[in-house]
């Protein structure tokens, strides 16, 4: 993390600069002033663009002065796995790790859900409480043998979580297939006691799909942080990401350091995965593709500098952009902008210490144009 | 005109927290070498970044061979014809040493090309004219650190510097690449070159600068002729006190026997026996010093030792108790405390504060970790303040101060506090002066000696002979894995040790060695 820019003689912008948090909403800002630049450039109305983010987090329509929670609700459902699998990342990296196998982990944990609802006891709460947790149980063995085989056998993380997603993906496919009743996509419905539907949560938003996966993700938001800031545990995994020579010399146990923050970074993955299958779908599906949410998540960690309360905010963002797609498409905007700004904002974030450097020199450069010369 | 090559004037630089320059004036002739000395963190390395463009200079003014100049970056200082060499090598390592040189400024075959037929024929006069030899087509990566060095000096010269910037050039090098070093630096002024050096040993000051600047907190305290002021003066400019450079110390009073090393052999990382069937016994109160040239098996032997790598055989016993199959927290817990040699690499995490670095080894337990694993921050915080009084640590932000922007000394104190705050039976210490001033380096060795009084059993490795000598009660001196002899260093012959460290058997062959020479 950048050294705190405190005081002494050093100006608002440099401070800016050596923020990570302003940097970021900064980065934010810029991205959808070219966004808006880009509308205006193919002759649509820039403000219908807002009018649409506004629809999709107030529940305003501006146009027909009409109110609908329903939005809201859709945005946070959209928000819950961006902002877990973003978890996911941002968990790994603070342990010096690079998780691109969140998708894996993700459909790992869907896929175990899947089988749970239609083998598990239909038991009211019990049934859903099993799904997620043997779910979140298996991600994080699919992540920690990743962690393991890193740890152990100096095997790259980024080739070996490559090559699980699509493990993982296959594996699926095939097992979901083997679910009586299942065509080529899709199984039979799930039985109503594992759904994730929670009635009051529904009447908040007027029958939108937000479900109690909103609460597990507030939970692992919590989680996350309490773990990562305020225990022992949170201590030896951030040693081990800044400097595992010296962790280790310290006596701090590097493997276990890896494999614990490969699994709990899969068990995040998975709980998306489970909020996914069982919150917004009533059946399981036979996985055509990635579902990219683990994708994505790495770049809500990378807005979020991987910090829990910076995810959870970066994955609302995300959210927002693919829920304001529809609407923006209905008053003409084309969806794709929202792509264009989300992918802007991952390059700037990218070029944030080129960033950072120019803003310096442009302080420097104001500042000796302010100083009397001194020969 | 021409008296000075550079007149620095009223610099001040000012970092968070710390004035780093504070109306430094600066002025070195053509010519000449002259030394810039301070205590760590006195700005020196600040003061020769701003010179070669690295920083800019909050205010003052600078001159080169009497014209104003500005220079807002390296390119700039080049074509003034300054450069440096800095203490961290910037070499790229697969490519040859005359890539490197050349690197940027590549000489070109008619097609566009680049001519590196013509470059190694340019390197090769270079290296002739100036007496620095290296072999133009060796791979970086394969060379050895005091090439390395003639390399990034043949780096400059290319680029037609004749003002020459060394920033502790020696602290990496052996005894006898700084042999070499001041040969080298002697050649370069001879040929017109005005250089300034960044060092801590006032030896070399001696040995090689003409006029020397002392720095103090960020002030310069004064500008001396070298030959007229003895090392002891200079010290005391620089430190602002008397500085002893003998360690007052009693007699050891040995007791027990805390290690017992036997038959130990140790892989390096190619899997040559680097450590060869050594025996070695410390007992509690007395320092042994383990004298020897760098890579004869002395790394791997801490590394066995405090658990970092497993022996092949051999056992490592503490107080009786044989730790060799143990990780490398058991062993902390048992009482193994480890100044490590790179303490970038493995004593500190740079991008922690100096409370987390300072509990790094005890932060899972009680006052650090309370009920259920929760961190106590106060607890880390108040017990850092504490050590930050008792060792003396200077830290511009306290408790809270980023380790990586404190001082090298200020880091080595804060590991020190670390370890003999731990209270280990046995303290394995790997050259711990290193980069140091003579103040802190007067201050970490009265601590070690506390340590042995408190009856620790100390080990220590350096490549410096001077410090084994002054600071041990027992020398063992080790050659190709093996100890070779073990002598009581009251009456010690430094040339006999270092015969042993040349791999002839003590004691007899010592004397032949010395009268062989
Ligand atoms: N980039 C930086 N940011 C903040 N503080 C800095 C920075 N560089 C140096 N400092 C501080 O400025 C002071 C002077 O540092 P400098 O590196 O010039 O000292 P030095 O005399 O070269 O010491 P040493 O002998 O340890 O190399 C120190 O207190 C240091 O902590
Ligand atoms: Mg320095």
């Amino acid at each position: 993390m950048a050294r705190r820019a405190a005081g002494l003689g050093r100006g608002p912008i440099v401070r800016l600069a050596g923020s990570d948090a302003a940097m970021s909403v900064l980065v934010v800002i810029l991205g959808f002033l070219v966004g808006t630049a880009l509308v205006a450039a193919v002759g649509r109305d820039p403000a219908n663009m807002y009018r649409a983010i506004i629809q999709v987090v107030s529940g305003f329509d501006l146009t027909r002065g009409t109110w609908n929670a329903r939005y809201i609700g859709e945005w946070l459902v959209a928000s819950t796995p961006l902002v877990l699998c973003g978890l996911s990342m941002a968990f790994a990296a603070r342990a010096g790790l690079f998780n691109i196998g969140a998708e894996g982990q993700y459909i790992v944990g869907l896929t175990v859900a899947q089988f749970v609802a239609f083998y598990g006891p239909p038991v009211p709460i019990l049934h859903w409480v099993l799904a997620v947790l043997l779910g979140m149980l298996a991600a994080a063995a699919w992540g920690g043998l990743v962690g393991f085989l890193k740890a152990r056998y100096a095997v790259s993380e980024v080739v070996a979580t490559i090559m699980m997603n699509y493990i993982a993906l296959y594996l699926s496919r095939y097992l979901t297939m083997l679910i009586p009743g299942t065509n080529t996509y899709k199984t039979p419905s799930f039985p109503a006691t594992v759904r994730l539907g929670n009635a009051w949560l529904e009447g908040l938003t007027n029958r939108s799909r937000l479900n109690t996966g909103f609460y597990l993700m507030l939970a692992s938001v919590l989680f996350f942080w309490f773990l990562m800031e305020k225990t022992r545990t949170g201590f030896a995994l951030r040693a081990t990401g800044f400097n595992k020579d010296a962790a280790r010399c310290s006596g701090i146990d590097v493997t276990r350091s890896t494999v614990l923050s490969m699994a709990i970074s899969g068990a995040f993955a998975g709980l998306a995965g489970c909020a996914v299958c069982l919150g917004s779908f009533g059946y399981g599906r036979v996985l055509a593709g990635l579902d990219n949410y683990g994708f994505n998540g790495i770049a809500v960690a990378l807005v979020g500098n991987s910090s829990a309360p910076g995810t959870f905010l970066a994955g609302l963002l995300f959210g927002m952009l693919q829920s304001a797609q529809p609407l923006m498409q209905s008053r003409q905007i084309p969806k794709e902008v929202t792509y264009i700004i989300s992918g802007l904002v991952v390059v700037f974030i990218s070029l944030r210490s080129g960033f950072g450097l120019i803003l310096e020199a442009r302080a420097k450069q104001l500042a000796r144009k302010g100083k009397p010369r001194d020969e | 005109m021409g008296e000075y090559a550079i007149e620095m004037a009223g610099i001040t630089k000012v970092f968070p927290g710390v004035v780093a320059n504070d109306g430094v004036d600066l002025r070195v002739r053509d010519g000449e070498i002259h030394a810039l000395l301070g205590e760590n963190g006195a700005g020196k390395s600040t003061l020769m970044s701003i010179l070669f463009g690295l920083y800019e200079a909050d205010s003052g003014s600078i001159r080169i061979r009497g014209a104003d100049v500005r220079i807002h970056d390296p390119n700039e200082a080049n074509a003034l014809g300054i450069g440096m060499v800095h203490q961290h090598f910037k070499l790229v390592h697969n490519y040859t040493v005359a890539e490197n040189i050349v690197l940027g400024l590549e000489p070109r075959t008619r097609t566009g090309g680049v001519d590196l037929g013509l470059a190694e024929r340019r390197v090769a006069e270079l290296s002739r004219q100036y007496g620095l030899s290296v072999d133009p087509r060796a791979r970086v990566e394969s060379i050895t650190v005091g090439m390395q060095q003639r390399v990034e000096i043949l780096k400059i010269l290319y680029r037609n510097a004749d003002i020459l910037i060394f920033d502790e050039p020696t602290a990496v090098l052996t005894p006898q690449e700084v042999d070499e070093l001041m040969a080298i630096l002697e050649r370069l002024r001879s040929e017109g070159k005005t250089i300034v050096l960044i060092t801590h040993k006032l030896r070399e000051i001696k040995q090689a600068a003409e006029r020397c600047t002392v720095l103090r907190r960020g002030k310069v305290v004064g500008t001396v002729e070298v030959a007229a002021t003895s090392e002891e003066a200079m010290a005391e400019m620089m430190v602002g006190r008397e500085v002893k450079f003998r360690v007052d110390k009693a007699a050891a009073r040995p007791g027990e026997l805390v290690l017992k090393i036997e038959g130990l052999t140790v892989k390096n990382a190619k899997g040559f026996d680097a450590v060869r069937g050594l025996d070695l016994e410390v007992r509690s109160g007395e320092i042994v010093g383990l004298a020897g040239v760098d890579g004869n098996g002395q790394a791997e032997l801490i590394e066995a030792i405090t658990g970092l790598a497993s022996p092949e055989a051999g056992r490592i016993l503490l107080k009786g108790r044989d730790i060799a199959a143990l990780g490398i927290r058991e062993r902390i817990r048992l009482g193994v405390g480890h100044v490590p040699e790179d303490r970038h690499k493995h004593g500190l995490v740079l991008k922690f504060r100096l409370d987390e670095n300072l509990a790094l080894k005890s932060f899972d337990r009680p006052p650090f970790s309370g009920f259920a694993g929760i961190l106590r921050p106060k607890a880390m915080a108040a017990h850092a303040s504490e050590m930050i009084g008792q060792f003396d640590i200077r830290a511009a932000e306290g408790p809270a101060t980023t380790a990586s922007s404190m001082s090298g000394g200020n880091q080595q104190k804060a590991i020190i506090a670390r370890e003999i705050d731990l209270s280990p039976e046995l303290l394995v210490v790997a050259q711990p002066t290193r980069g140091l001033d003579v103040g802190a380096i007067e201050y970490i060795h009265r601590r070690i000696v506390a340590e042995r009084d408190k009856g620790r059993a100390v080990l220590l490795v350096s490549y410096e002979l001077d410090e084994i000598l002054d600071l041990c009660d027992r020398i063992a001196a080790i050659s190709k894995g093996e100890i070779v002899g073990v002598v009581d260093a009251a009456g010690a012959d430094e040339r006999a040790i270092g015969a042993m460290m040349a791999g002839l058997r003590a004691p007899g062959g010592a004397q032949g060695a010395g009268a062989g020479a």
